[in-house]
């Protein structure tokens, strides 16, 4: 028998039972056809429901449980390291008709996936806080700020931070201003803050290999406000600035 | 042929390592001496999961345990996850490296689970030609586990043992004997537990696994036994690891319990039962 057959109906929940099974002693093998069937969806399903918390917050076990049900169907692991397991959920949110009406969960899942690649993201050295007062405002306008490995930027059109307080730590209701966010990691747990304006176009420039004066110059464009100190004293507060680099 | 130089894993009781566990364990690891741990759950970049296996692996000999290879697979093993792999077991170094004798990926799919594979000519070919390309990629020996069965294949030319017997003679692997897995086969398929493991050949093992298992029934209403590890070790698992360590004398004896994981103590308690067990044939 090939895998291809027994996987087929292995995944199909309808599906009928290959023959050229037996429970050992000839007879049929059904219920234990379906013990394989059942630990398939149900690990799978799992993994999903644990490695998506803001979602299993906001919607709660059984919605949480439909969501992974009908996203796992389409959509198994391509790789056996579960740690990246469904990089595809935010573009399946966004075409789900059942949850059509809460457009801000795509978002969410987003948050998950980046906190947990921060949980897993490479460790590094940050910079000592008084590295960046040594400089000559020169030699930090041309230096490009490189970012710990776990630190990302996530832009939504949603109150985002407001979201995940209130799915995690029973904050205000959301406000109606969107939000952009940071994820950073001190040391081993992941963290999530709300951006001032222009500062998620300051770091996305940083990102990118811009020089400071470069993502300054996009992060006033956005919000001619731009408040480049607090930002710069959040990610020394984060450990989330890991080397100057000044070109010669 | 193969690195021998690596911490071996002593005689005596591990346990599956758990997150959760990590301070109870390292305050008071009881007569815990070595652990073990899933690979694919240690391969991200950084971050705690590493830091804490490293903290773990400079106190206890850690046996690193893969569920991803899909060893008995009709499809190539994958190239980047043995890179994986060998990243892992020399960065620790690991004192074993451990697979299934089962299939989990087809297509470009991981299913996430142990599958069965009909035992002929052509599945053991392809197991052994598995076995020795991982054994080359790690450069050194690996264990082999049995699987547990729920079903059986109507195209099988040869029981599960003389299967396992042959991937051992012609490779040079060792075997994992995991006897909840005996036992649980045995009841699920109708044979005398006792009988397989005199059938395998015992001076290959290299370590042990215990685990819990949960009762149903199948079609007929016989029983049939669930492979769930989130249970203490049955009774009659129990009086088998008896009769295997009375074959083959103290060996690596692991507990697992990988899900309603435990508090500590309870995990520790299950730890100290093994040591009697391998206290017993010293």
């Amino acid at each position: 028998m090939s895998e291809g057959t027994l996987l087929s109906a292995l995944r199909d929940p309808e599906g009928v039972l290959p023959s050229g099974l037996h429970d050992g002693r000839g007879g049929p093998a059904t219920r234990r056809f379906a013990v394989y069937r059942n630990n398939i969806a149900v690990s799978l399903r799992e993994a999903i429901v644990t490695g998506f918390p803001t979602l299993l917050a906001l919607l709660g076990p059984r919605n949480m449980a439909q969501l992974a049900r009908a996203f796992v169907q389409g959509h198994p692991p391509t790789s056996p390291v579960l740690l990246t397991y469904g990089t595809e959920l935010p573009a399946f949110l966004d075409g789900f008709a059942p949850l059509a009406t809460l457009p801000y969960l795509a978002d969410a899942a987003r948050l998950d996936l980046a906190l947990r690649r921060a949980y897993h993201a490479a460790d590094a050295d940050p910079i000592p806080p008084e590295a960046l007062g040594l400089l000559s405002q020169t030699d930090l306008g041309r230096a490009v700020l490189i970012l710990a490995p776990a630190v990302q930027v996530l832009r939504s059109n949603w109150p985002l931070h407001d979201i995940w307080r209130l799915a995690h730590q029973d904050g205000p209701p959301p406000g109606a201003q969107a939000q952009d966010l940071l994820i950073t990691r001190a040391h081993f747990d992941p963290a999530c803050h709300a951006l001032s304006p222009g500062a998620a176009a300051f770091l996305q420039a940083c990102l990118e290999g811009r020089s400071a004066a470069e993502a300054l110059e996009q992060a006033r464009t956005e919000a001619p406000a731009f408040d480049l100190s607090a930002l710069l004293a959040l990610l020394l507060a984060q450990r989330a600035l890991c080397t100057l680099e000044i070109p010669q | 042929m193969f690195d021998r130089t690596a911490p071996a894993l002593p005689a005596r009781p591990g346990v599956g390592f758990k997150p959760q566990h990590y301070e109870a364990l390292m305050a008071d690891p009881g007569p815990v001496a070595w652990l073990e741990v899933h690979a694919e759950n240690y391969m991200g970049a950084g971050g705690r999961p590493l830091a804490q296996l490293q903290a773990l692996a400079a106190r206890f000999p850690v046996s690193v345990h893969g569920v991803g290879l899909s060893i008995g697979g009709e499809g190539p093993l994958e190239h980047a996850h043995l890179d994986r792999l060998r990243g892992l077991v020399d960065h620790l170094p690991a004192a074993r490296f451990s697979e299934h004798l089962a299939w989990s990926s087809h297509g470009g799919a991981f299913l996430n689970d142990l599958l069965p594979l009909p035992y002929t000519a052509r599945t053991l070919a392809r197991v052994c030609a598995h076995v020795d390309q991982v054994q080359q990629a790690l450069g050194r020996q690996m264990l082999l586990e049995n699987p547990s069965s729920y079903l059986a294949f109507t195209e099988s030319e040869m029981p599960e043992t003389a299967f396992l017997g042959e991937v051992v003679q012609r490779t040079g692997c060792g075997l994992l004997l995991d006897v909840n897995n005996v036992f649980v086969s045995a009841v699920n398929l109708g044979f005398e537990p006792r009988a397989y493991i005199d059938a395998l050949p015992l001076g290959a093992v290299g370590e042990l696994h215990l685990g819990g298992h949960d009762s149903d029934s199948d079609d007929q209403g016989r029983p049939l036994l669930i492979d769930s590890h989130g249970a203490p070790v049955a009774d009659p698992v129990w009086a088998l690891l008896d009769h295997v360590l009375s074959l083959t004398g103290p060996k690596p004896l692991l507990i697992e319990w990988d899900t309603d994981v435990p508090d500590w103590p309870e995990l520790r308690a299950e730890a100290a039962r093994a040591a009697l067990a391998l206290e017993a044939v010293r």
